[in-house]
């Protein structure tokens, strides 16, 4: 547990970086600080293993002050990401992983040995260990720079926007990553960010931070979204923040619609004379969801190119974001529901979605899938 | 202090003649040795193959001790030994040397979304060069340009050893006399050249480049 | 005249006594290696120092521009005439030539240091400091082993213009291969001078050479981009767990 206890920082001119900081970050939980630049979030961050010293106030880990100790042991024992990874060039992959272990006093072989190890850990294949850092892409790299801060298994990483350098596809495979590595490891994270979306999707709880290094709020990402603290908050979440805050609202799948389905490649003659329906749902011999065919197309067989593909998938313990999202993204109105392993359920229409919503908003103990009007801000 | 001026004035008009000798002997290769090295420059970049061996080539050259290529050069361009060419081919070949990296790193410089919108609104290879890439080179071929500059003013004062006219020869006479005087304007007055270089180039480069002012103010 | 200068290179005579080649030579290569040394004793530790605390930059600004456009050989005679009067022994001539030598050798290597530090990637010396180095783990570990390609690049610039100099030094009666030339020069024996001229051309070359060999040792190869590829990593080798396949292999080219 890493404790800020009216924590300021103060430079020589005057300008107050951070400002009576006083937050938790919980033992074995992501806390992302997220807020503009010039919000103090990195500074407050880079106080913890004391790259910068703070002014006034305390940082507790565990429940000792940081300030008693030498800053090099203490940074030792806290794994640390960067933006731009941070490798050094003049060292291979797995040399680069090895360095704290050599710092702490491993012998070169047992720290190769972890270093190898992590390397698979983060999802990078074994031969990639002795090349240099100018050989990978950013997101190996930054892979790495996360491997290197694992290294001696500290208890706590600090993370500094170390995904905002890489292109958003790879973005999204390094949180996903992470969230996995953390369902693993279980370690006491801060996460610096200055994307809203990546806070909500990694934290277990988000600090978004206002210009002069001011905390405006401290909340679960759910509750961020119904409960903005204020204006500067709702603003910051962003505009759509009531639809994305269905993401954490998981419900009780309604009745689902069994749908006429026909095999991929399969011709079509039986089924044209059916229903009023024009659409009609291509499956696969496993029963996969595959696209929708259009009747009125004309087409004689279910052939692949014949297959609409806008449309997205719901799991069936999926959020009440993605059964809407496939619900409006489908071409014909009716979102796919899939089970684990991608077989068809059924499929649900937008307005059984919003009444499930509208239900969820009445059962008094949830908020979590509430919105409320974005001019009506009020402090929760 | 009144010793050292009086020896000027004694010796102006002879002072005056060796800087200009001096001058001309530092400019001219600097001159020459632009032209050369721009197109050279422009085919290393134009042809990464090239790029290399250019460099390497260009490296090479500046391996060679000034005075030994000064001495070198009559042997192999038939040139008399103690003819003021000998000096200027020298330091022409030096600042080729410095400048074709220069201008292939200054061209290489140039933003590639730059050389694309060039490109997608019709300018041709030729006109491309002249009026976008080249110009927005000049910074980094102006310093390169600078460093030749005062790098020649100091080369130029080593031909007094291989009896050339300029304002080595204060240093050499003075050698001779055992006397401080003519040295120590020789090199205040070699410093003065390369300063005035520098400056001209800087302005030259400031002028051609209004932009970059734009972009302080 | 290369016919001539050839027959002054392969007449025995003038490869053996006390001006014969090999010692003309070894003088040459000995004054250069004193004098590099010394300069870099300076200037290495100056350029480390000055490049790892951002103290004193003023000072390598100042020196790298001002000490190119003094003249080279205004400045060995300058330094004959201050300091030869009070040595008044054998060595009145060597010493002031030699300090010329480590003057014009310092600036260089000092700069080439201290761009070497300063241009050390922020991210990696901020990581440096956060896995827990000290700041001297610092400086040896990762400042200094990136720093080795500028450093190399001073100390091969220090290396000609001590040689090229050290030549010109023979006009102030400093042995090494400019005797040659200036002697030539005094008898008019034209052969000769451009024979000296070729031996020191070849020495420089020589000399960049051994230094340039030495770098590619001693630098990563994670610096210069000259990759090793063993059978075992093929340039095609991508990731294949986790995904990262779809980042892209960057694989350099070997230059």
């Amino acid at each position: 547990m890493i404790e800020f206890k009216s924590v300021t920082k103060r430079y020589p001119d005057g300008t107050v970086a951070v400002d009576a900081l006083s937050l938790t970050a919980p033992t074995g939980q992501i806390t992302v600080l997220v807020g503009p630049s010039g919000c103090g979030k990195t500074t407050s961050l880079r106080m913890i293993n004391r790259m910068i010293e703070l002014s006034s106030g305390q940082i507790l880990i565990d429940g000792t002050d940081t300030a008693g100790q030498d800053a090099a042991t203490l940074r030792r024992g806290i794994g640390y990401v960067i933006q731009h990874a941070g490798l050094f060039p003049h060292r291979t992959i797995v040399d680069n992983i090895a360095t704290v272990p050599m710092l702490v006093g491993w012998g070169r072989t047992r720290a190769r040995e972890r270093a190898y190890e992590l390397l698979e850990r983060v999802g990078l294949d074994r031969r990639l260990a002795r090349r240099y850092p100018a050989q990978l892409s950013g997101g190996q790299q930054q892979r790495v720079g996360v491997a290197r801060a694992l290294a001696v298994d500290p208890p706590i990483l600090l993370m500094d926007e170390p995904f905002s350098a890489v292109d958003p596809i790879v973005r999204e495979e390094l949180q996903t990553e992470l969230m996995r590595l953390q369902a693993e490891l279980d370690k006491t994270i801060v996460f610096v960010t200055h994307d809203i979306d990546e806070a909500i999707r990694i934290g277990d709880q988000v600090a978004v931070m206002r210009q002069g290094g001011l905390l405006a709020q401290l909340a679960p990402p759910a509750e961020l979204l119904a409960h903005p603290h204020d204006d500067f908050v709702a603003d910051f979440v962003g505009r759509d923040r009531g639809y994305r805050a269905l993401a954490f609202s998981n419900a009780q799948l309604p009745a689902l619609r069994e749908e006429r389905t026909v095999r991929l490649g399969a011709a079509l003659d039986g089924d044209r004379s059916g229903a009023g329906d024009d659409w009609l749902l291509v499956v696969d011999d496993a029963q996969r969801p595959q696209g929708w065919l259009d009747l009125r197309a004309g087409h004689r067989d279910a052939a692949a190119d014949h297959l609409e593909l806008g449309g997205t998938t719901a799991c069936r313990d999926g959020s009440l974001r993605s059964l809407l999202d496939a619900a409006l993204s489908s071409p014909a109105g009716r979102g796919v529901v899939i089970d684990d392993t991608g077989r068809l359920l059924g499929t649900v229409t937008a307005r059984e979605v919003l009444a499930l919503i509208e239900a969820e908003r009445e059962r008094p103990t949830s908020s979590a899938g509430s919105t409320e009007p974005l001019e009506k801000s009020t402090p929760g | 202090m009144s010793e050292y001026f009086t020896w000027l004035l004694d010796n102006a008009g002879q002072v005056t003649a060796l800087f200009w000798a001096h001058t001309k002997l530092a400019v001219i290769p600097l001159l020459i040795g632009l032209v050369l090295a721009l197109p050279l420059g422009w085919a290393s970049r134009r042809i990464p193959r090239l790029y290399t061996p250019m460099v390497g080539l260009t490296g090479l050259l500046y391996t060679i001790p000034s005075l030994a290529l000064f001495v070198a050069l009559p042997g192999i361009i038939g040139t008399k030994i103690l003819d003021p060419v000998n000096v200027v081919v020298a330091l022409t070949l030096y600042t080729v040397a410095l400048l074709v990296r220069t201008v292939a790193d200054g061209l290489a410089a140039v933003p590639e979304d730059v050389q694309a919108a060039a490109t997608a609104m019709g300018y041709r290879r030729f006109r491309r060069l002249v009026a976008v890439e080249l110009p927005i080179a000049v910074p980094v071929i102006a310093a390169g340009l600078r460093v030749a500059a005062v790098s020649n003013v100091s080369l130029v004062s080593v031909a007094a050893l291989i009896g050339v006219p300029q304002l080595g020869q204060l240093f050499t006479s003075g050698f001779q006399l055992f006397y401080f005087v003519p040295i120590v304007w020789g090199v205040v007055l070699c410093l003065l050249l390369a300063f005035l270089l520098d400056a001209v180039i800087l302005l030259v480069a400031r002028w051609l480049t209004p932009w970059t002012r734009a972009a302080q103010a | 005249m290369i016919d001539l200068m050839l027959a002054w290179l392969t007449d025995p005579a003038n490869w053996t006594g006390s001006d014969g080649v090999p010692v003309r030579t070894l003088e040459h290569v000995v004054y250069s290696l004193v004098t590099l040394a010394v300069a870099c004793a300076i200037a290495v530790p100056a350029g480390l120092w000055i490049g790892h605390t951002g103290r004193g930059t003023f000072i390598v600004a100042g020196i790298a521009n001002g000490l190119r456009a003094l003249p080279t050989l205004g400045l060995l005679v300058l330094f004959v005439l201050i300091i030869a009067p009070l040595i008044g022994n054998d060595l009145a001539f060597v010493i002031p030539s030699l300090v010329a030598l480590v003057v014009l050798g310092v600036p260089p290597v000092l700069s080439g240091t201290y761009a070497g530090i300063q241009n050390v990637d922020p991210a990696a010396r901020d990581a440096a400091y956060g896995v827990g180095m000290s700041g001297r783990q610092v400086l040896w570990r990762v400042e200094l082993p990136c720093a080795l390609p500028l450093m190399f690049s001073g100390l091969r610039s220090a290396t000609l213009q001590i040689i090229a100099t050290a030549t010109i030094a023979a006009y102030v009666s400093l042995g090494g291969l400019g005797r040659y030339i200036i002697d030539g020069q005094a008898t008019h024996d034209f052969p000769q001078m451009l024979a000296g001229a070729v031996l020191v051309a070849v020495l420089a070359l020589l000399a960049d050479l051994l230094i340039a060999g030495v770098q590619r040792i001693t630098v990563s190869r994670g610096l210069t981009g000259r990759y090793r590829r063993t059978a075992a990593d093929p340039p095609s080798a991508g990731p294949v767990a986790g995904g990262a396949g779809s980042e892209g292999d960057r694989v350099l080219d070997p230059v």
